[in-house]
């Protein structure tokens, strides 16, 4: 089966674009901080915590526009799973990636108007998009006006909690940002999904 | 010869008359502190009948009248204050002459050397751990002392009836910084006081920091000296204060795991880098977060290994993508 869907609306590809530059340059500058050394700077101290606090307000309102587009369009129809059965489905696509693909078998769960993502994509998109960026947000924010922290936590000040979170997170969306962006590589060719972010249409598989 | 007591029992009640002695001793000690330092309060009420509040009066042996003026406010000296400063123990006149005695005060008293710390605390074995001789040398090379020379004196920053020292108590540390900040801003927020040593316009401390991030944050948590004075290993608070070029403006100087905070601020508190939970300048955390000085040894090691197997595993199954691909 081969030919092409249009899956990707305008807003939506926007949407990505500027959540993508932003969050590499939150994982850069985040990074940098977290590992700041004056002898080998990565990006000089207070140009990264500016890009970091700047990049961290367009990513809520970029948020925003993400949950309200799927709010009003057919898109967050996408990001409802069904729970029943999805552990075995997630275990299915896993296999394929880990097994199949080199096996050049047919994708289980092949790209649809109606199913855009497969059960494991499903899984790591609602984690992360109603899940851990939510958490990095709150996160983020809490430590831009530290002082409103007030609550302490496990004998330690929240303030030291609200990081730790932050940073782990911010961990772990580094992490689904570098397996996200070689899972594109996956496509029809090497760069089909990449055109697809520009284009609009996804190409299918042979 | 009859004994009261066997040799054992004296052995025995030997440790115990030793701590009752040293017990008596040291109530007595304080009892004597306390009882000198009472008796030196009631000495010293003859000064603070007029110096203790803003007005004073006296006779007017010539119109016979009682005449009411207004005291000094330099010479004001407020009772509570005074007795829990670290000179709160000493009469008036340990350190001012005794010809002050006598009202109204003779003139030439007023040309009198004032005592500098060192004159009394200098060469003094019971001060040693303050090592006051290499703060006056610290002192001598701020900029302070050599910008003003002999008009700049210890009691600009430390007035000697009212302070305490503060950066050895367990306090908590923002207490300890708006305790600290507040004697540089005695001068530095006031323009009368700023100019009685220079001509120039006081600068505004706002404005010139106006680069720093997070101002009120860093204002509230960090004293002054942190970024202004030279950080000394030997010494616990530096007094080698820097002029406004050399002033640290770098974030990582604190922002890292060889924060300076900890040679400065919290010097005292910790002599540890790595805390037992893993985490760099552990004790910062106790009142405060520093990115990138409070970094944790375990979770960067994790995020590390975590790292490194993503690409690994990336890697891989790329290596086999290829090497399986359609021919």
């Amino acid at each position: 089966m081969s030919g092409k869907l249009y899956l990707y609306p305008v807003w939506l590809r926007l949407w990505h674009a500027v959540n993508a530059l932003l969050i590499l340059l939150l994982i850069a500058s985040g990074i940098s901080m977290q590992f700041s050394n004056p002898e080998h700077p990565f990006i000089r101290f207070d140009v990264a915590v500016t890009i970091h606090n700047l990049s961290g307000m367009i990513l809520t309102l970029n948020y925003l526009v993400f949950l309200v587009g799927n709010f009003i369009t057919p898109n967050g129809l996408y990001y409802k799973a069904t729970v029943k059965g999805l552990s075995q489905r997630i275990m299915k696509q896993f296999v394929y990636y880990t097994y199949g693909i080199f096996k050049h078998e047919k994708a289980p769960f092949p790209v649809t108007k109606e199913s855009k993502f497969n059960p494991l994509q499903q899984f790591t998109y609602i984690m992360a998009m109603y899940v851990l960026v939510p958490i990095v947000l709150l996160t983020g924010w809490a430590l831009l006006y530290p002082e409103l922290i007030l609550t302490k936590f496990m004998g330690g000040s929240g303030l030291r909690v609200n990081d730790f979170i932050h940073v782990i997170i911010g961990f772990f969306l580094s992490f689904f940002m570098f397996v996200h962006i070689y899972f594109c590589t996956i496509g029809a060719t090497f760069i089909s999904n990449f055109k697809s972010m520009v284009t609009g249409y996804h190409e299918q598989h042979d | 010869m009859t004994l009261f007591f066997s040799k054992n029992s004296l052995k025995a009640s030997l440790p115990i008359a030793v701590a009752i002695f040293l017990a008596f001793f040291v109530a007595t000690s304080l009892w004597a502190q306390s009882n000198k330092k009472a008796e030196n309060t009631k000495f010293n009420e003859k000064c603070l009948k007029c110096h203790g509040q803003s007005k004073y009066k006296y006779d007017n042996p010539q119109s016979h009248a009682v005449v009411t003026k207004r005291m000094y406010l330099e010479t004001i000296i407020n009772r509570n204050l005074f007795s829990n400063s670290n000179h709160g123990a000493f009469k008036c006149t340990d350190c001012h002459s005794e010809d002050y005695d006598t009202f109204p005060h003779p003139g030439r008293l007023r040309m009198d050397a004032k005592n500098a710390c060192i004159d009394c605390h200098g060469g003094d074995e019971a001060y040693a751990k303050f090592k006051f001789e290499q703060i006056e040398k610290e002192f001598q090379s701020s900029v302070h002392a050599t910008k003003h020379s002999e008009d700049f004196n210890c009691w600009m920053c430390h007035n000697p009836h009212f302070y305490k020292i503060k950066a050895r108590s367990n306090e908590k540390i923002t207490d300890i910084v708006a305790y600290d900040n507040a004697i540089c801003l005695n001068c530095h927020a006031d323009v009368t006081k700023y100019q009685m040593l220079t001509d120039k316009v006081n600068p505004n401390i706002l404005q010139k920091h106006e680069w720093l991030p997070n101002q009120a944050l860093h204002f509230k948590n960090v004293r002054c000296i942190e970024c202004h004075a030279r950080a000394n290993d030997s010494i616990l608070v530096a007094h080698n204060i820097q002029p406004k070029a050399k002033a640290v403006r770098r974030c990582v100087e604190c922002h890292s795991t060889n924060s300076i905070l900890m040679a400065t601020l919290y010097k005292y508190k910790v002599k540890e880098g790595r805390s037992k939970a893993g985490f760099y300048n552990g004790i910062i955390m106790n009142e405060g977060y520093v990115i990138g000085a409070n970094r944790n040894y375990y979770l960067g090691l994790i995020s590390l290994i975590m790292f490194a197997c993503v690409a690994a595993g990336i890697l891989i199954h790329a290596t086999l993508r290829i090497v399986k691909r359609k021919k």
